[in-house]
């Protein structure tokens, strides 16, 4: 379904937040691409890093976080360099966001059809106000909202319709990517199912590419083309969907696909990973994830391994265990 | 040794039967109105359940299915509005005031939030003492630290002596949701309520959590109530596996059997839409999702009417019985 | 961009071309120097973590100090003066010297002596009502969230009837009506009449934190019901009360200092809002005395500007982007030597 052109190139990307007395490093010189028309998923645990990538690939970064290096290329042009002009082409008209919480992100006193013109209105202001309402109505009906409930506001739709507004939005100016930032995890299962199964739908359709963060790894397979797999703040696999459950190369990888208790089979005792992830204040030499890996050699605590990519699985990992 | 043991008033003994039951409870909330025009919620519809000591059982349901008003019914904050609460046989709402403090004492729940359920700005020890100085009077000076240092311990806070000093926002999430089942076990409860305790947690660190639970059961004997809205560990922590759907106790049974040959309609919607990494996502189905109705005093019927591909005139009617399927399997559906 | 086409495996750094590697993020080490992030002083870990922060911010020190000083000179400055405030000391008008390091009031009285005596009473005065205003807006506030129902009530319509009453003016029919309004008796009913926003935002925080699940719990667990508003809720709105504590002293201190300047108080008690009154009667400005009327407003000024430092690092020690926001000028200068702006505007 995706093409292998790159969309979106991240190369060295680093974020940092700036504390009182210490700089916590969030995310360590990462590499990727998204692809064209593909669903690229960042998956990891809290604290690895995940959304503040997502933050930073939108310009979103807020203090005391600081991308203090690397570049985000879309189409060859540095994101990161963009000014205020550029930036505003960019926003909604290239890349747009959909939020966690759409409680958050809607505004309560505004009916929604303000909120989606608004939007409209700021980058096409040609299209003037009829033309924005719409393609207002175009939206509803594309996200499956009947367009008489347009003037409604967000307390009066349940938390999926409000989702589903927010991907409205999210698609109002045609952009070629959405970072989702765990656009489902507040929802109850089947709403859930509902909305992924849209968003797919809608890719499909239009040909956008999507980069899908969550810490729901199952949902993830099923829905994305390719994961990228975050540890600490550092890409640690990067695979085809169906790879990372069945042919793991990481042995993070491996224990994040075995925490997840089967729906069929014995009953069976599993065991999580042990251990916390390190402070990133004072991050360990070598392998971030030694302390905690079951097959860490002597090399793992001093050499930290590169992310390296293997044809043979068609996927990327950062372990000493592979060569 | 703990209050319950001492206390000779106690009647039937905890090695049969349930330690701890609903019967058929109904719970009401108002929701607003005027006086003489109030609507009244009905959270709970005719509930009924039993927890057995050394077992677990998992309520299963989406928000607004009523799982969590019914742990804390269990725990004491909530009157039922209709139906009893048994504690070893007996009605709790017939306690005095010394019962029910020996009661609060026996089931102890542990919360969702792990960043909630602790106060920011006590110690850890602070935690653990609080509960031991109110209901464990035979304890007293050194002592109590021992005991302390004992449930961290238990619940794999080691060094245990590291931990007491530390306040909570020094802990990650899956260490202070063991810190909250220490404080739950530091009274010597018989049951243990979880309310979504690992919702809020890691994917990785979830295992550890349940993990330690189940040997938690295991050797105290603790019978288990374990809310989730996760139907995959359900069956993976508990034994028995019931399923609620707006307030009404749809399905019961194993929770193998639960999960490999559901039989209610809900029940079937839930595991098709658990995220399922050995099949891709389809597109092009007609939607499922519909808003959980807002059941009140005046509805009738089963609720899940509106959504159920099996519908049919006496649906809208009466609520279906109780058919029982065998080896404690139980639905409730007219159309099987 | 180059295809995957290689058939051995090979490290993503070696794709990284030129402009990637060049715009490579520093070491967090340099980054702490270039942003001049010091590491936390090895005594201040040694404190409770509250204080800690405290201690470290420099709004927050600044403000303490100042207030100090201020309070020091209010207990010592009486003693380094050999003068009477309420006698006369000198010549009238005398410029500041040796004799008379402010100079004299109109009426020959020594200004330095008048300022230390007058700084006792309306830092007492203004601390003692500010302080008694924030513990009744603390119980009234904790009592009504907490228990909520008929005491919710009742209490929140004291609370809207204090509100509502206009404060000045309300001062000023009380102070009309007894015979001196010395500055204790101003003190009373500034008290008296101030505690109303600092309950109505204890409230509101209690009613937030009521439903906490560490209340709960204590509740469940059968704690007392004091026990659990003491420990458990009133530690956990604390910045709240300390803001209401430093706002309702700046408010008690300017309210009292505006009362005696309109002549309202008692004209023989020495206070700063006294001197001022006495100075404007005596038309300082005009006869280029200017040491008659500047030191009380000074005192007056840096006292509230120290207090409002001490609630700016209270809010800065809750709020972690406002910490950040301090090193704004030094982020900015480290993206524009990268040729690049800032995310957020």
């Amino acid at each position: 379904m995706s093409s292998d052109r790159a969309l979106i190139e991240v190369r060295n990307l680093t974020v940092d937040y700036v504390g009182d007395h210490s700089v916590a490093r969030a995310v360590n010189g990462i590499d990727f691409d998204i692809r064209e028309g593909e669903a690229f998923g960042l998956a990891g645990e809290s604290g690895c890093g995940k959304s503040t990538v997502a933050f930073a690939l939108a310009r979103l970064t807020r203090l005391p976080g600081l991308v203090s290096g690397g570049q985000v290329r879309l189409n060859g042009d540095d994101v990161l360099k963009f000014d205020k002009a550029r930036l505003k082409v960019y926003r909604w008209n290239e890349v747009s966001f959909v939020f966690q919480s759409a409680m958050n992100a809607l505004n309560p006193v505004i009916p929604v059809s303000e909120q989606i013109m608004d939007v409209i209105e700021t980058h096409e202001p040609a299209l003037g106000k009829d033309g924005a309402r719409k393609r207002a109505v175009d939206l509803f009906e594309l996200v499956g909202i009947p367009p008489s409930r347009l003037d409604d506001f967000p307390h009066q739709f349940s938390g999926g319709m409000r989702q589903r507004i927010c991907i409205a939005i999210a698609l109002a100016l045609q952009p070629k990517l959405i970072i989702m930032d765990e656009p489902t995890t507040a929802l109850d299962v089947v709403v859930q199912r509902d909305i992924i199964e849209q968003i797919v739908d809608l890719k499909n359709r239009l040909g956008f590419s999507v980069l899908f963060i969550t810490h729901d790894l199952g949902l993830m397979i099923e829905f994305c083309d390719r994961i990228g797999v975050m540890y600490s703040g550092e890409l640690v696999e990067v695979a085809p969907a169906e790879s990372i459950l069945t042919t793991p190369q990481h042995p993070y990888t491996r224990a994040l696909g075995n925490s997840f208790p089967p729906l069929t089979g014995p009953r069976q005792r599993l065991e999580g990973i042990a251990g916390t992830p390190p402070d990133l204040r004072d991050l360990p030499a070598g392998c971030r994830f030694a302390p905690r890996c079951p097959h860490a050699m002597e090399k793992c605590r001093i050499d930290a391994p590169q992310l390296r990519f293997y044809p043979e699985h068609m996927s990327q990992a950062a372990c000493h265990l592979l060569n | 040794m703990s209050l319950a043991e001492l206390d000779t008033t106690s009647a039937a003994p905890a090695t049969e039967g349930p330690v701890l039951e609903m019967d058929g409870i109904d719970k009401e909330f108002v929701l607003g109105g005027a006086f003489l025009n109030q609507t009244f919620l009905k959270a709970l519809s005719g509930v009924s359940l039993q927890l057995t000591r050394g077992k677990a059982l998992a309520l299963v349901g989406e928000s607004g299915s009523g799982k969590s008003t019914c742990a804390r019914m269990l725990a004491g904050a909530y009157e039922p509005s209709a139906g009893s609460i048994r504690y070893r046989g007996e009605d709790i709402a017939r306690f005095d005031g010394k019962r029910m403090q020996i009661y609060r004492a026996q089931v102890q729940m542990v919360f969702q939030d792990p960043f909630g359920s602790l106060n920011p700005t006590q110690s850890i020890g602070y935690h653990l003492e609080r509960p031991i100085r109110l209901h464990r009077p035979d304890l007293k000076g050194k002592a109590i630290e021992a005991e302390m240092l004992d449930l961290l311990e238990r619940v794999g806070l080691r060094p245990a002596a590291d931990y007491l000093k530390r306040r909570p926002h020094e802990l990650s999430g899956g260490q202070r949701q063991r810190v909250a089942i220490a404080r739950a076990l530091s009274v010597q409860p018989e049951v243990l309520l979880a309310d979504e305790p690992t919702s809020m947690l890691d994917v990785s660190v979830r295992l550890g959590i349940l993990n330690l639970l189940e040997d938690l059961k295991r050797d105290r004997q603790l019978a288990a109530l374990y809310i989730t809205h996760d139907i995959a560990t359900a069956r993976y922590f508990a034994e028995e596996t019931a399923v609620m759907y707006a307030g009404h106790l749809v399905e019961q049974g194993p929770s193998q059997q639960i999960t490999d040959n559901p039989r209610h309609p809900y029940t079937q919607l839930l595991i098709e839409s658990v995220p399922n990494p050995n099949r891709k996502i389809e597109t092009g189905r007609a939607r499922r999702a519909v808003d959980i109705p807002l059941w009140t005093r005046d509805s009738r019927g089963c609720p899940f009417v509106s959504r159920c591909p099996r519908v049919s005139a006496i649906c809208k009617e009466t609520m279906p019985g109780l058919t029982v399927l065998g080896e404690g399997h139980m639905v409730r559906c007219h159309n099987l | 961009m180059t295809e995957i086409t290689q058939t051995s495996a090979y490290s993503l750094t070696d794709r990284l071309d030129a402009a990637a590697i060049a715009s490579a993020a520093p070491s967090q080490a340099q980054l702490m120097k270039e942003l001049r992030v010091k590491a936390r002083p090895g005594w201040v870990s040694r404190l409770p973590s509250g204080l800690g922060a405290f201690v470290t911010n420099p709004k927050g020190m600044t403000g303490v100090i100042i207030l100090l000083a201020l309070i020091l000179f209010s207990i010592f400055g009486p003693m380094l003066s050999d003068y009477n405030p309420n006698r006369r000391a000198g010549g009238p008008h005398v410029m500041p010297s040796q004799e008379h390091v402010l100079g004299t009031t109109r009426m020959g009285k020594d200004v330095f002596t008048q300022l230390a005596y007058g700084g006792r009473v309306s830092l007492s005065v203004g601390f003692g009502a500010g302080l008694s205003a924030a513990l009744i807006g603390l119980a009234i506030g904790i009592s009504a969230g907490y228990f909520g129902g008929r005491v919710d009530e009742i209490l929140t319509f004291f609370v809207n009837v204090v509100l509502v009453l206009p404060g000045l003016p309300l001062i000023i029919v009380i102070a009309t009506m007894v015979e001196t309004a010395s500055p204790w008796v101003i003190g009373v009913v500034l008290a008296a009449t101030g505690w109303g926003w600092s309950a109505r935002t204890i409230r509101t925080q209690t009613l937030s934190l009521r439903t906490r699940e560490f209340v709960l719990s204590a509740e469940l667990m059968g704690e007392k019901k004091w026990r659990i508003i003491l420990v458990e809720i009133f530690p956990n709105m604390l910045s709240f009360f300390m803001s209401g504590l430093v706002l309702g002293t700046i408010a008690a201190i300017l309210a009292e200092a505006a009362l005696e300047f309109i002549g309202l108080g008692d004209p023989n008690a020495i206070t700063w809002g006294t001197m001022l009154f006495w100075a404007q009667n005596n038309l300082a400005l005009q006869s280029n005395a200017w040491w008659e009327i500047w030191p009380p407003c000074i005192a007056i000024m840096l006292t509230g500007a120290a207090l409002v430092m001490v609630n700016f690092s209270v809010d800065e020690i809750t709020n972690p982007q406002l910490r950040a926001s301090r090193k704004i000028g030094l982020i900015r200068k480290f993206l524009s030597s990268r040729g690049r702006s800032a995310d957020v505007f």
